[in-house]
Formats: structure tokens, sequence, C-alpha cells
């Protein structure tokens, strides 16, 4: 009795460490396996967004809570969205987000990234992961900040600060002034005719 | 300048509040803005462009270097006004060692030896005394500030080496342009990526500028605000 229990907590114990990967940890391998993915990329280097999207689709996403982001970004509004429009803005919100990084991607030169020390107890369920990046051309680090959260699928991001400045919270002021003037779904709306006009690609781009 | 701040002012009657209550001004500063963005549009991105199709990267990592060396003396005079004496010590000796090692500031070499580039500014001195942002003000030509960063802005550009110690104004306003360009070259990548995130650019750059200046006057660490990750602020 005492060695069946014995041996299925050695064989559970990986499955479960692998379910919780220090937020920290998570964060760097993620960074490394994309910076890898790039480099071998000629296309993302030469500019494809639609396969930085691709790449950020299948390695960044999933670790991400994009519920978590809408809610924040559209503060106070998000109670008055019925859940199928919670579920639209986290969708056309997920887009643009990808849309975004992809730009910034394809713009993506080898880079060193250092990570500060994760200053968290054990049993926090949200952390910062601190990191900072050296620019080539320019000699002033930029900090990147992961907000994250512990949900039972794993540590997930759900705010990412670029030099003090958040990916989320930067859209409140316009999604609280579409809200206003054009109603939750007006701003459904102007989310997706955003979404669809980066569809072609480099359309009106001088 | 000063006459932008007083037309700002005496529009501000008229102007209607919209979103942001930090942007009172929000009619003039979006003219202001779209003027901005064309002039940048026309003049500065192609130069910008040229200058970094012509000039080889390190040759333009060399200009940039030399003109961020001599912003760190008024670094570290700012690192004293706001008594952080360590932080001065530190600057100083980065453009002591860049001007020399670093052969006239083209080569940052005090990055490599341990002494990373603070950003400090006068407006920011003035926010660690304790002066508050003031409403958001878009300068023509030179973009996002405010109130207090504005009155900084202009106290940063009497104390610029540059306007200091070069007398010839022809040649001093040569200068001031090649400085514009170096570094709306190094913008280059991070306007493309704006024009893709942003549903209202005037309102992106605009609450992305007042994180960045409340950050940079916290240096990094600023106190969480009460609706930071909050889902349902108290406003």
């Amino acid at each position: 009795m005492k060695t069946t229990f014995c041996l299925c907590f050695a064989l559970l114990a990986p499955l479960a460490q692998a379910q919780t990967v220090a937020p920290d940890v998570l964060v760097k391998t993620i960074t490394d396996e994309v910076a890898a993915a790039i480099k071998k990329d000629k296309d993302i280097q030469a500019g494809d967004t639609a396969k930085a999207a691709e790449l950020i689709e299948a390695k960044i996403v999933p670790h991400f809570s994009f519920t978590r982001m809408a809610r924040i970004a559209m503060a106070r509004n998000w109670r008055s969205a019925t859940p199928e429009q919670q579920k639209q803005l986290a969708s056309e919100f997920k887009t643009l987000l990808v849309r975004t990084y992809s730009t910034a991607l394809v713009n993506y030169k080898e880079q060193r990234i250092d990570y500060k020390p994760l200053r968290a107890k054990s049993d926090d369920t949200e952390v910062t992961v601190k990191s900072e990046v050296k620019q080539s051309g320019s000699s002033q680090p930029v900090s990147i900040d992961y907000e994250m959260e512990k949900t039972d699928n794993g540590w997930k991001v759900y705010d990412v600060k670029v030099g003090g400045v958040s990916l989320v919270t930067t859209y409140r002021d316009t999604f609280a002034s579409e809200v206003r003037e054009r109603g939750i779904d007006g701003l459904i709306k102007s989310l997706a005719a955003k979404n669809r006009e980066t569809d072609r690609p480099r359309a009106g781009k001088s | 300048m000063c006459a932008a701040l007083l037309l700002a002012g005496s529009l501000a009657g008229c102007a209607t509040s919209g979103g942001n209550p930090a942007d009172p001004l929000e009619r003039v500063n979006r003219a202001v803005f779209v003027f901005n963005d064309a002039a940048d549009k026309v003049v500065l991105t192609p130069v910008a462009k040229g200058y970094r199709a012509v000039l080889p990267g390190f040759l333009r990592t060399g200009i940039s270097n030399f003109f961020s060396n001599l912003e760190d003396v008024w670094v570290s005079v700012n690192d004293v006004l706001q008594g952080k004496f360590q932080e001065g010590m530190e600057d100083a000796t980065r453009v002591l060692f860049n001007s020399t090692f670093g052969i006239a500031g083209l080569f940052d070499f005090a990055s490599d030896v341990g002494l990373p580039k603070r950003n400090e500014d006068f407006g920011q001195t003035l926010g660690w005394w304790g002066v508050t942002s003031g409403p958001y003000l878009v300068l023509p030509f030179f973009g996002p500030s405010s109130f207090r960063d504005g009155i900084g802005f202009f106290v940063d550009g009497k104390a610029d080496p540059v306007y200091r110690v070069v007398d010839d104004v022809p040649l001093r306003n040569s200068i001031y342009a090649t400085r514009a360009i170096s570094n709306r070259s190094n913008l280059l990548d991070a306007s493309s990526v704006l024009e893709q995130a942003a549903l209202d650019r005037y309102a992106f750059v605009r609450d992305a500028w007042l994180q960045r200046r409340r950050n940079l006057v916290y240096d990094g660490n600023p106190p969480r605000e009460k609706d930071d990750a909050d889902d349902e602020p108290t406003k």
C-alpha cells in the first residue's frame, strides 16, 4: 500500500511540476524560444507580419489571459457588457494585440535581455516578472515588466509594461470614450474594423 | 513656446473636456497633434529614413552616443537637484569616461563597465519635488508635454550644452537639426508599431506618455495607482 502510494506520487510529481513552471522561468523560456524562431526565419526578418502573427499565436498567446486584459481595459464598462459581448471584446482585443506585437517582432534585432530576481513568496498568486532589454543604437535599457496571475493552467500574463507604459491600461480612455459615444457594440465594431483594416497587407503604408 | 502656453491657456475656457481629466485642453491639443503629425510625415520622417539609409549603423550609433553624452551632463545635475548624490556621481563619471575613453562620447564605454544611462530632466526634477504634472499639453513641433514638463523643457533648453557652448547661431541650429534627425531615426520602428496599436492615436500617445512620465519621475517604481490593476476603478 505504502509503496503504491509512493510510486504514484513519484509518477505524478513531474506532471504537477510541469503545470506550474515558475513565472520567471516561463517568461524566459518563451522569450528564448521566440527569439530563436525569429533568428531562423528569414521571412519574419524581411517584414512578414502575417508569419510573425502565426508565431505569436503558437508560442505566446497560450500564456496570456486575454479575458482579464479586456476586463482591465474596459474598467467599469466590463460589467455592463453581456457575456457574449465580453467574449467578442476579449477576442478582438487579442487580435489587435497580436497584430501590434507582430509589427514589433519583425523589427526585432538581437538584444540582450536581463531578468531581475523574482521577488515573490511561494504562495503568491500574482507576481511581476521584471526584465531589462538592452537596445542596439541606444544606450538606455528599456524595462519590460510582465504582470502574471496563477491559474489552474499555470501562470498567465495579464499585462505587459514597457518602460512603465501598460499595454492594457493605455487603452482605457480610448475604450471608455468609444463606449460613451457608440456603446459597447460600437466599440466592438471599431475594434473589428481596425483589425480588418490591417488584414490587407501593408495597405496604405508609405 | 511661452506664446503656445498663453494660447493654450486662453483657449482653455472653450475647450470641452472629453475623455481624460488630465487633458482639459484636448481640443487645442488635438489640433497641434494633427499639425505635428503632418510636419513629421512630410519633413522629419523622410529625412530620418534617408539618414538611416545613407549612414552606416556604427556611425549613427556614434552620433546618437555623442548627443547622449552631452545630455548626461544635465542628467547628473538633475540627479543632484533631486538629492540623488550617488547617481549624480555615477552619471558625471559616465560623462568623464565617455568623453575620454569613449572618444568625445562616440562610444558609450561607461555602459559596458556597469554604468548604465539614466533618464533625467528638469520636468522630472520638478515632479520629484512634488510639482504635479498639470494639464497635458502638446507642444508645436516638440510633441507631448504638460504644464510642468513644458517648463522643464524650457529650462532643459537653456541648460543644454549645445545652447551654452555654441554661440554661432547657424552652426547651433545645424547641430539641433542633426540631433532631431538622429533621435527621430531611433524611433522609426516604434512609429510603425504605434500605427498598428492605436484605435485613436491621439489618445493612445497621450495616455502612454502620461504613464511614461509618471514612471520616470518615480524612477521606474511608481506607487500603485488605485485602479492600476483594478477591474472597476472608482472614478
